[in-house]
């Protein structure tokens, strides 16, 4: 026999990069091998704190998406009409300058009339900083339509957020609750904690409709009906305030429970909290049997009764007023479990599951630490009941309240920063509130706005609205419509500039966001405002520039088309002005840098933004001379500073390089976070890993590396007494009040504690007509939707089906792969359905963004993508029914992409394609034809798709 | 037709046992694979209609769903170098091979004549056929990473094992009753994949489990004249200090 060759050890390639990988946005550490300039091969970084060496099919994936023949390739200046896709390619001095005359244009006459919403981009601390110079408030990023809901209900309870600003206690939990998490939100470090967790024989509880991917390995599947989520956590605070299962210790020292709150009806501090001459909270000192500063160490707060202030009204704890609502049989399980879709013993059974857990099973670690009142405890008493909560939560029109509720469940148990809990990722906490209000309402006399964009309102009076009340943002963000719209409104902002009754936008300037496609709602009436033309000949949105990598959906409908590079092939900068990498071990922050050089005429967005910001003279971006102060992205990341010695790295600062968190700049800054694999960590010591929001030494290091300001206790908001604040607007106090159309809303939906209620296009749609709830869901070889188009991806799914319980499509009368025509409000749609079991029986579901647009991502007119791929999108509206309201969260202005309601019926025999079908979007000049097959990696390793143009 | 080596005292027996309860149907095992693999010994792994429609390739590991009664599967698929392998005693050329000394089997691709006879036999569906290059392949366990000594000890392992996010895959001598893998095996009641086909798959695979918190009803107030209220007044009765 002869004898098989096999290479035992050869080298995986010629060299080995450690960067920052961007297939999703989990931000994890990849090693990249070249051979022969070829990408052989990536890999985890197994010493990258996020990721530990794992890496998820997406990342493993960005070879296709690196040599992917959809990437732009030259700056493309539009030839035919908007939306055709006809374009020619221009040298970048022609595509720079086409972008700085408008621009200049638009500063010199009213800087608002650009609006500029970025994707996923992970480079605000750039983007946003650039709209704040040149004078725009119409700005935003991908929040709006994600995460705000979890952002703003985090950030105004507990000074933190699940997801981006923490993380469940994975090394000590024993009992974990996943919140509606369609298998992403993120990747790798849940499936990493997920199988910590399962390695001690924690249990792990998903509440989500759909059984798949996280759930499918739940030791516990709660299949709950969407938008129920609030009414279930609403009904285990029931069931634990009705034993008495709380952790009144942990209220009274962490939270604001005991905080007096008055009791005036009518009066204009009505429900705000009593306060002494200084300002300082009230509470009532069962020992002194007085009134006394709720904020002193010592007392002993009452937690229930009624007390008489100073002036002779009366007041109670917040606490009372939270025990007397959840209290109430309205909330008993009993009520609410037929509409959650669950069973009452469910529920009564999980929260006697969460007590046994919380208050006789306690992690207490032998580790002192000394509280903000210099009290030292010797142990850390910890309740290992970890909660984790998502899309499923953030989705609905409802989701500010049932986050809040799920942060409220968290504090009466006393779990929020304990050992076994949820867990701040350094560098939050951050005081309730983190930032100061948005800025937008004036000017500096040197055109820049005066502050951060997206800010954090504290009452009415900082809102962005005009003397009638109405919203100064194209969006209406920070509007009565969105008072707390801390990220923005991006679904919002092309069906605002097409409306243009209050103001016209002059040029909507996109970076690396698919808004005329899977991130529009209603993406075919999103096409249609984006093309409509007014009578003199002009498009009503006047301008459209446009920055991607890759020929998205998008770039048919811009003007100018900006090429981006790859990941690959750019720095970035992941930053703790942004998102940055922290863990509950400690702050971090990474970068990207070039791996590879690009083989086409295409530039770093940063740099382009960076040059345009120059060029346009916006301060902070020139000298006094008005000459550029930065050369590219990289001189900005290493010199730029925010507040003195703060700058979009936290590594390395200082002339020597020593200095963490706060420093002067460093030239070398970034080598040295190259030469430690693309990233900078610091381990907080043990007696600061828990208790951060009152433990001294965190705050006060914390102060130290400039991430807080003021190292005090953050109280945590049980109570939300800026809610509280809108709601008197609403009955007419104060200088700021909603229009008369608005307060009814306001008053119902912003109450300072969590309420349930139907997601708003529930209430407004004829639900015998729509009676199932439609959701979509991420594959996790596919979590987030750029860089999806890659050949190896889509072998794994190059089109979705409609996903429906067995049952009910027997009660429809459809079986397993029929052709079905799915219907809202807003449009139908036409696809194929699949049948399962584990799924709510009133829920259809699908795969998210998998459907493309025929012609897009340079795959051929007939791939499936288009054929037999869809979006739910399509049924979606960003209005509610008949009214000017968006279809968004009233509080946060969340996109309630999970709010639908559909019917679905047989298809009759048709052709068998997805409706509806788009034209095929014709390929831009000079791209190279998609090969038909591919032998990538054979020696020597060729590239699957020749870079000259065919 | 190939026969089979006889297995040494103390030979090894490489593979995989792969955590039905920690899986969550990813694909990263099978991306990797794919990316290593294309590159690896077996290179290339051809991909045909990549941009067009019915796009398909050649992958070594390949990632199922599917529903139980109780709960959602995920079944990752690939070869389970069997003990008693018949894709190897069909081989007319010798091509197809079980090594005595780790129990891996392999292709030498010099030698096989794409007959296809072995995919046949594989009741696994476990050969990948390479129609650009006439041959077969399939999983070689990484043979060029786990004996690879340009790599860093930790390194070597399978790619699909080190780029598993939820730790389910797991790599080691399955003929050593101490190594990691056999005592997942006992402890866990690892399970062969088909026995009653008698093909002896090394590949193991451990069962989902169903972790239950035994906790005592809460009290329930139903009934009180003030549901509730009492037991929360016993509560803050205990003065609390701040």
């Amino acid at each position: 026999m002869a004898e098989d060759h096999i290479d035992y050890s050869a080298p995986i390639g010629d060299t080995a990069t450690t960067t920052t990988c961007y297939m999703c946005a989990c931000r994890c550490g990849i090693k990249v091998h070249l051979k022969d300039g070829v990408i052989r091969y990536i890999e985890g970084n197994r010493d990258h704190p996020v990721n530990r060496g794992v890496l998820c099919g997406k990342g493993s994936a960005g070879i296709m998406t690196q040599y992917s023949p959809a990437k732009l390739r030259k700056p493309l200046k539009r030839v035919g009409e908007r939306g055709a896709g006809e374009f020619v390619e221009i040298e970048w001095e022609e595509a720079m300058q086409i972008a700085i005359s408008l621009l200049a244009e638009i500063r010199r006459t009213d800087p608002k009339k650009l609006a500029f919403y970025t994707g996923r981009d992970q480079s605000q601390a750039l983007t946003g900083y650039f709209a704040q110079m040149f004078g725009t408030m119409n700005f935003a990023a991908h929040g709006g339509f994600c995460s705000v809901n979890m952002a703003a209900a985090g950030l105004y309870s507990l000074g933190g957020a699940f997801w981006e600003f923490g993380e469940p206690d994975w090394e000590q939990a024993k009992l974990f609750l996943l919140f509606g998490v369609a298998e992403d939100h993120d990747s790798n470090p849940i499936k990493l904690g997920l199988a910590k967790l399962k390695e001690r024989g924690a249990k792990i509880v998903s509440i989500n409709p759909v059984r798949t991917g996280y759930s499918a390995i739940a030791d516990e599947h709660v299949p709950i009906t969407p938008g129920t989520d609030g009414l279930f956590v609403m009904a285990l605070i029931h069931c634990l305030l009705e034993a008495g299962k709380i952790d009144a210790d942990f209220l009274i020292r962490y939270t604001n429970a005991h905080y007096l709150v008055v009791e005036a009806p009518g009066a204009a501090d009505h429900g705000l909290f009593a306060r002494d001459a200084e300002g300082k909270p009230l509470a009532f000192d069962r020992k002194a049997e007085a009134l006394a500063d709720a904020t002193a160490p010592g007392i002993a707060p009452a937690l229930l009764g009624e007390y008489e202030l100073p002036d002779g009204r009366r007041a109670r704890p917040a606490f009372a007023l939270l025990a007397e609502r959840y209290l109430d049989p309205e909330y008993a399980p009993e009520a609410v479990a037929e509409r959650c879709g669950l069973q009452p013993e469910t529920i009564r059974r999980l929260a006697a599951e969460i007590a046994e857990i919380a208050f006789n099973q306690p992690v207490v670690l032998d580790q002192p630490w000394i509280d903000t009142a210099g009290r030292r405890h010797e142990t850390m008493i910890g309740r290992p009941v970890a909660m984790h909560g998502m899309r499923g939560i953030s989705a609905h029109s409802n989701g500010f309240h049932t986050c809040r509720a799920i942060h409220v469940l968290q504090m009466l148990i006393g779990a929020v920063d304990t050992p076994g809990s949820w867990r701040y990722k350094s560098p939050y906490p951050k005081p309730i509130l983190p930032g100061p209000p948005p800025a937008g309402r004036r000017h500096l006399p040197d055109g820049s706005l005066p502050g951060g964009l997206l800010g954090f309102p504290r009452g009415p009076e900082d809102l962005l609205v005009d003397e009638d009340g109405e919203a100064l943002r194209l969006d209406r963000a920070f509007s009565w419509e969105a008072p707390l719209g801390i990220h923005g409104m991006m679904h919002m902002a092309i069906a605002e500039a097409y409306k243009a009754d209050r103001y016209e936008i002059d040029t909507l300037f996109l970076y690396m966001a698919n808004m005329a496609w899977n991130s529009a709602m209603n993406p075919g009436e999103t096409n249609r405002m984006l093309t409509e033309k007014r009578e003199n000949g002009e498009y009503r949105i006047r301008n459209v520039i446009y920055a991607d990598a890759y020929y998205s959906e998008t770039v048919a409908y811009a003007d100018l088309v900006l090429p981006d590079t790859t990941y690959l092939e750019r720095y970035d900068c992941i930053s703790l002005l942004d998102r940055p990498i922290g863990s509950a071990h400690g702050p971090a922050d990474a970068i990207r840098h070039p791996v590879i050089k690009p083989d086409r005429d295409v530039r770093p967005f940063q740099d382009v933004l960076i040059e345009l910001a120059g060029q346009l003279k916006l301060p902070n971006f020139v000298d006094g001379g008005g000459r550029p102060l930065y050369k590219d992205y990289p001189d900005y990341i290493m010199r730029h500073e925010r507040r003195p010695g703060v700058g979009p790295l936290a590594g390395w600062r200082g002339e020597d390089g020593e200095a963490a968190g706060k420093g002067a700049p460093n030239p070398d800054q970034i080598s040295r976070y190259i030469e430690n694999g693309g990233f900078w960590r610091m381990h907080l010591p043990r007696e600061q890993l828990y208790f951060k929001h009152a433990n001294k030494a965190y705050l006060e290091g914390a102060v130290s590396m400039g991430f807080i300001e003021s190292s005090d206790q953050i109280v945590l908001s049980l109570y939300s007494e800026p809610m509280q604040k809108f709601r008197l607007a609403a009955e007419g106090h104060g200088g700021v009040v909603p229009p008369e159309r608005l307060r009814a809303r306001i008053l119902s939906g912003f109450d300072p504690l969590p309420i349930w209620y139907q997601p708003l296009e529930q209430g407004q749609v004829d639900r015998q007509r729509f009676p199932l709830f439609a959701i979509t869901q991420r594959p996790m070889a596919m979590y987030h939707s750029w860089g999806g188009q890659n050949e190896w991806l889509r072998q794994i799914n190059s089109e979705n089906r409609l996903y429906v319980h067995r049952g009910t499509a027997a009660a429809l009368g459809v079986a397993d792969e029929d052709w079905v025509w799915v219907e809202s409000r807003n449009g139908r749609l036409k696809c194929q359905i699949r049948l399962m079991d584990g799924v709510n029986p009133n829920t259809v579901w699908t795969w998210n963004a998998i459907g493309k647009r025929s012609g897009a991502w340079a795959l051929a007119p007939d791939a499936p993508e288009s054929k037999r791929g869809f979006l739910l999108n399509h049924l979606i509206s960003e209005y509610l029914p008949g009214e000017r309201h968006s279809n968004s969260d009233p509080v946060t202005g969340q996109a309630a992409w999970f709010d639908l309601n559909v019917s679905i019926s047989r298809a009759g025999a048709g052709e068998a394609e997805t409706a509806p079908h788009f034209e095929t979007l014709p390929l831009p000049p000079n791209f190279p034809k998609a090969p038909t097959s591919i032998q990538f990696g054979a020696s020597p390793l060729r590239k699957p798709v020749p870079e000259t143009a065919s | 037709m190939t026969s089979l080596p006889q297995r040494e005292p103390g030979a090894k027996k490489l593979g995989l046992v792969i955590d039905l309860d920690t899986c969550v149907g990813c694909h990263a095992c099978a991306v990797n694979c794919k990316e290593w693999n294309t590159g690896g010994h077996y290179a290339p792994l051809p991909d045909h209609n990549p941009y067009q429609d019915q796009p398909d390739g050649v992958w070594f590991n390949r990632i199922h769903s599917y529903e139980t009664e109780e709960r959602t599967v995920n079944f990752p698929r690939s070869c389970l170098h069997c003990e008693t392998p018949q894709c190897v005693t069909v081989c007319p050329t010798g091509a197809s091979y079980k090594r005595a000394e780790d129990g891996i089997v392999l292709v030498n691709t010099d030698l096989c004549i794409g007959c296809k006879l072995c995919s046949w036999a594989c009741p696994y569906g476990a050969r990948e056929f390479d129609e650009d290059n006439g041959v077969m392949k399939k999983c070689t366990l990484c043979i060029d990473r786990i004996y690879n000594e340009s790599l860093p000890e930790a390194e070597r392992e399978p790619a699909c094992v080190a780029t598993c996010p939820s730790r389910a895959r797991h790599f080691g001598d399955l003929a050593d009753p101490e190594s990691k893998v056999s005592k997942l095996v006992a402890e866990r009641g690892g399970a062969d994949l088909m026995p009653e086909l008698g093909y002896g798959p090394v590949n193991k695979y451990l069962p989902p489990r169903k972790r239950k918190i035994a906790a005592p009803p809460l009290q329930s107030a139903c009934g009180e004249a003030k549901p509730g209220m009492n037991r929360l007044l016993a509560l803050v009765d205990k003065v609390l200090s701040r």
